[in-house]
């Protein structure tokens, strides 16, 4: 459709994105973030290099930066990441795909939310680390323990907030959906959806921030690959630089999914009125 | 023609909400509905949009009976009630997305010019003042072409000078097709400057007190005496129907009103 607004105006000043923040704002705010880390590893880093401390248990910038180098070299470091990128993505993938199915169940049909939901709240108090023994023993110490327990991890926050968020939607929109006659299909995909989307995307990472610390315990329960594996790894061998390199590991790929995630879901949003802090 | 036949409404807690509604509307007609809050105004209007089901009596629209909202009976809201991640242009759109693209695309286009938004058709919900948004809910409302609109006080949460400018644009979006509306308000002027017809309604349980036809010509004016004059018939009506409800209300004796 072209609809050309004479003079300009009003049209131009909606349809043009607030960009505010990505060239101007965004480099110094990424700036302030780094002061605190920035700080402590250089007094750190100095204080090994100054003697005030051999740096043998908490190892300095340099030497963990040097050993993460090697591991690259070496190759192994890819393999343990892909290791446990693989996990994370396959238990990620089933606890969406089942949380998402059954929050959409119980949040539109009344008799299954008051069929299944007493059940999966009952099963959500349980620490999930507690199924450990009990996966290990029905599944084998392999992939499949490991990829189920971190999908029961990204499970329970994908559930909650799908079911949640479709009970939460308002009335008075789908009063609307009723009088343009809406079929229940069309109800979902015009108007339920997009109304629950904000709150799916954010139980998506939360989800995902989830499925990075069940990963951690999931590759504790005996693997000979993987972050976690490294970790288990540099303690037995008394190598607190591995420990560490594995932690930075941890944390680069945990913000990288997540910023993936977040700039996926951005697009989707724009329309959203919400409090914007920045700026 | 739009019929209403002894018609009642008991809510599912009991509360009888409606009761011996009949009311005919002539096609092209705009028939205000005033009263007390709580007399039933929006009861009797998602009656007969379909959205509720009667629990006597019945609703036809050229003879057939309206049991489930229709194309023909457009509604507009207290509220915008507009999608927040839909531009303006595709709110307008949403109920005619059955139809052929371009037809979409023209009828939308001609809705937006016809209430003034054509220079916003790409905002965001959330871009619009409180009455652009309640333009756009009457731009959806009427993109269908219903023979019926139905309003629930669609402007009584606008100041006062947006909701002057929307009567008139509502008269103004009535002369094109002309179709039968059924305007619920609680603002007498509104009425007078609106409705060929007023039905006032009465509370506990809601019914129709009086049906006003004023002689008022159009277009109407404020200060015209006659108008004053009607207010006032109105203003006495209404406060008669409150008096009725608390006569034998040991609270509030009779002398108090
Ligand atoms: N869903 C419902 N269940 C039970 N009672 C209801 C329901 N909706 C409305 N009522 C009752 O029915 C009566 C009429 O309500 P209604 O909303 O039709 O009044 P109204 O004339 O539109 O009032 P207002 O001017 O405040 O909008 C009120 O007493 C209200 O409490
Ligand atoms: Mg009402």
């Amino acid at each position: 459709m072209t609809i050309i607004s004479a003079g300009g105006g009003a049209q131009d000043i909606a349809e043009r994105p607030v960009r505010r923040g990505r060239l101007t704002g965004a480099v110094p705010t990424a700036f302030v973030g780094l002061i605190v880390p920035a700080v402590l590893a250089l007094g750190w880093e100095a204080a090994v290099a100054l003697g005030w401390s051999q740096g043998r248990l908490m190892p300095p910038p340099s030497r963990i930066l040097a050993t993460l180098w090697d591991l690259a070299q070496s190759g192994d470091l890819l393999v343990h990441v892909l290791a446990t990128l693989w996990r994370v993505g396959a238990g990620f993938l089933f606890g969406v795909l089942a949380g998402t199915a059954l929050g959409a169940l119980t949040g539109y049909l009344t008799a299954a939310r008051r069929l299944l939901d007493p059940t999966f709240q009952a099963l959500r108090s349980i620490p999930s680390i507690a199924w450990v023994p009990l996966f290990i023993l029905w599944f084998g110490i392999f992939e499949t323990s490991k990829v189920i327990l971190i999908a029961v991890g990204v499970f329970f926050p994908v559930y909650l907030a799908t079911s949640g968020a479709i009970m939460g939607v308002d009335r008075k929109l789908v009063e609307v959906g009723r009088i343009f006659r809406l079929s229940g299909p069309q109800l979902v995909w015009r108007v339920l959806l997009p109304a629950t989307l904000p709150a799916y995307l954010i139980a998506l990472r939360t989800g995902l921030g989830l499925g990075w610390m069940f990963v951690v315990a999931a590759e504790f329960m005996g693997a000979s690959e993987g972050l976690g594996f490294l970790l288990v790894d540099g303690q037995m061998t008394g190598q607190p630089q591995i420990i560490l390199a594995a932690i930075v590991a941890f944390a680069v790929l945990g913000k990288l999914t997540d910023g993936l995630l977040a700039a996926a879901s951005r697009p989707l949003l724009r329309w959203q009125d919400g409090f914007r802090p920045e700026g | 023609m739009l019929t209403i036949e002894s018609l009642s409404k008991r809510y599912p807690n009991g509360h009888l909400a409606l009761t011996g509604i009949d009311l005919t509307v002539r096609p092209g007609e705009i028939l205000g509905v005033v009263g007390g809050s709580g007399c039933g105004k929006s009861t009797l209007l998602r009656i007969v949009s379909g959205l509720e089901a009667a629990t006597t009596g019945r609703v036809t629209l050229n003879g057939t009976a309206v049991t489930a909202p229709r194309e023909e009976i457009g509604f507009v809201f207290q509220e915008p009630r507009l999608m927040p991640w839909l531009s303006v242009r595709d709110n307008v759109a949403f109920g005619i997305r059955h139809l052929p693209r371009a037809e979409q695309a023209a009828r939308t286009e001609e809705a937006l010019r016809r209430v003034g938004l054509i220079d916003f058709a790409g905002a965001w919900p959330r871009q619009l003042s409180g009455g652009m948004a309640q333009r756009a809910a009457l731009a959806r409302a009427l993109v269908g072409r219903p023979s019926v609109m139905l309003l629930d006080e669609p402007f009584s949460a606008l100041d006062a000078l947006t909701r002057y400018d929307l009567q008139d644009h509502l008269l103004h979006l009535w002369s094109f097709e002309r179709p039968t509306m059924i305007l619920v308000t609680h603002d007498i002027e509104e009425a007078l400057v609106l409705c060929d017809r007023i039905v006032v309604m009465q509370p506990g349980p809601g019914r129709v007190q009086t049906i006003a036809t004023p002689p008022l010509s159009r277009p109407r004016d404020r200060a015209d005496p006659l108008f004053e004059d009607w207010k006032h018939r109105l203003l006495g009506e209404l406060s008669r129907s409150f008096r009725e409800r608390h006569s034998g209300d040991e609270a509030f004796p009779a002398a108090a009103i």
